[in-house]
């Protein structure tokens, strides 16, 4: 096969379960670099405080190997693969499960997964069952973004199938009348991943891979980049802030993104993070 | 901010000297439930059975801990979403409950019934679960071990610290 690359499956198993070593016990550092900021000129005591435990925590949890949160959340995994690449001695679907599953026991992560979602609820004992978002690229390497997810926050999310007559204030009011609306629930302040356009399924997950975007980037298109601070500052002009205890900031950072959409739709999704935002990417 | 250090369990007149912003650094021993556990009181409060524990004399904590790493006294601990549990709370009220730990705001019928039954609301910072693991002392499985996450957890706490819900 030309142009055809191989790689042993045990390096994915090993950058996997590093990847998870570095996650599940410290979030995001541009989320810490936030806070800290926000720590620093907040004048309220009551979300002062908070903000010195979340920074206080992500110490404690790193120095102790304590994961950062007690939901160490659904792994979600958004794969690129490149056409030309191949895995030896082991399936890639298998490898990331065999990798997840040593990793929880490893790091003594919580079984936070049911095996149905109705009747029984049943906790997943024997596999911390990931949800994987494959996409076939051109090339011959493979990128991994892992997160862990937890479902307070995910719970949290929304999503619209407006009228094509909606316009940009509409949408800014959309957001924050939503964020601001469940309040202290998803434990903010929060990351929100905004997906506009696409379907009804792709722009949820347009939300979600919004949210995996470096923590409080700027959007390439300038009109999209002032869209995203409009949310941002009216959301922390409005919302209810730290925990919901009404005061501090209730957002970290917007990210938008968008896709191409039928004449008739304007998709709108809203999918929210807590401030234990934890996600990595890796190549190999 | 007003701090108060108390210690479980809280009566009404403790309870009506605080106001909504004050921080609360509790100490005494209470017991976890979430969703599943939640129902499984109600059952038991429905079928007109025995209660694992006495309401009136403890907190309930909204959390499902992490399992405890080898050496620790416990795994990681923090509030889960309150607002889960509103179907079930107004019964655990009417049958003694005082103290409640969880994060997010709960209902108006809940706050309400919080109210009428001269009972407490805290919220816990959520997502700090290794820093308020520091403030347990002791932690045990109590009950159906079966729900992992989810069962009954018994734990001693010193000087957690949690505030007054708005």
């Amino acid at each position: 096969m030309k142009n055809a690359r191989f790689v042993d499956s045990v390096l994915l198993h090993d950058k996997i379960i590093t990847a998870l070593g570095q996650i599940y016990c410290r979030p995001d550092e541009k989320v810490l670099k936030l806070i800290r900021e926000f720590e620093a000129k907040e004048t309220h005591p009551l979300a002062k405080d908070m903000l010195q435990a979340i920074l206080e925590n992500a110490d404690v949890a790193q120095r102790e190997s304590l994961p950062c949160c007690q939901d160490t959340g659904t792994p979600v995994l958004f794969i690129e693969m490149g056409e030309h690449f191949h895995l030896q001695s082991g399936d890639i679907r298998s490898t990331i499960y065999s990798a997840l599953e040593r990793g929880w026991q490893q790091y003594h992560l919580r079984r936070s997964m049911v095996e149905e979602p109705l009747f029984e609820r049943k906790i997943i004992q024997d596999r911390p069952a990931p949800i994987i978002h494959w996409e076939i690229v051109p090339g011959d390497g493979l990128l991994v973004h892992l997160a862990l997810k937890g479902g307070g926050a995910e719970n949290m999310a929304a999503h619209y199938l407006l009228p094509t007559s909606t316009n940009e204030t509409q949408i800014v009011e959309k957001v924050v009348e939503h964020v601001g609306g469940v309040g202290g629930q998803p434990c903010p302040p929060v990351i929100v991943g905004v997906g506009l356009g696409g379907n009804f399924e792709s722009s949820a997950l347009l939300a979600k891979k919004a949210l995996l975007e470096p923590t409080g980037r700027n959007h390439p298109d300038a009109k999209y980049a002032e869209l995203e601070q409009k949310i941002l500052n009216e959301i922390n002009a409005r919302g209810k802030g730290v925990m919901g205890m009404g005061a501090g900031p209730t957002a970290l950072a917007v990210h938008v993104l968008t896709a191409p959409c039928h004449i008739a739709s304007l998709p709108l999704a809203i999918n929210l993070d807590c401030h234990a935002h934890r996600h990595t990417s890796f190549t190999l | 901010m007003k701090t108060h250090k108390l210690t479980l369990p809280l009566n009404s007149e403790t309870i009506l000297s605080l106001s909504p912003g004050d921080k609360v650094l509790l100490s005494g021993t209470l017991y976890t439930a979430r969703d599943k556990a939640h129902r499984r009181l109600v059952e038991l409060i429905q079928q007109n059975k025995p209660l694992p524990f006495t309401l009136s004399e403890t907190a309930i904590f909204y959390c499902g801990p992490s399992p405890i790493p080898p050496g620790k006294v416990c795994g990681a601990i923090g509030p889960t979403t309150s607002s889960r549990m509103d179907a079930y709370t107004p019964t655990l009220l009417e049958h003694g409950l005082k103290v409640m730990i969880g994060k997010g705001e709960r209902s108006y019928s809940v706050q309400a019934a919080i109210k009428q039954h001269q009972a407490l609301y805290l919220v816990a910072t959520g997502g700090v679960a290794a820093y308020l693991s520091k403030h347990v002392t002791k932690f045990e499985l109590f009950l159906w071990p079966e729900l992992g996450a989810e069962a009954i957890y018994k734990m001693e706490v010193v000087d957690f610290p949690c505030y007054v819900s708005n």
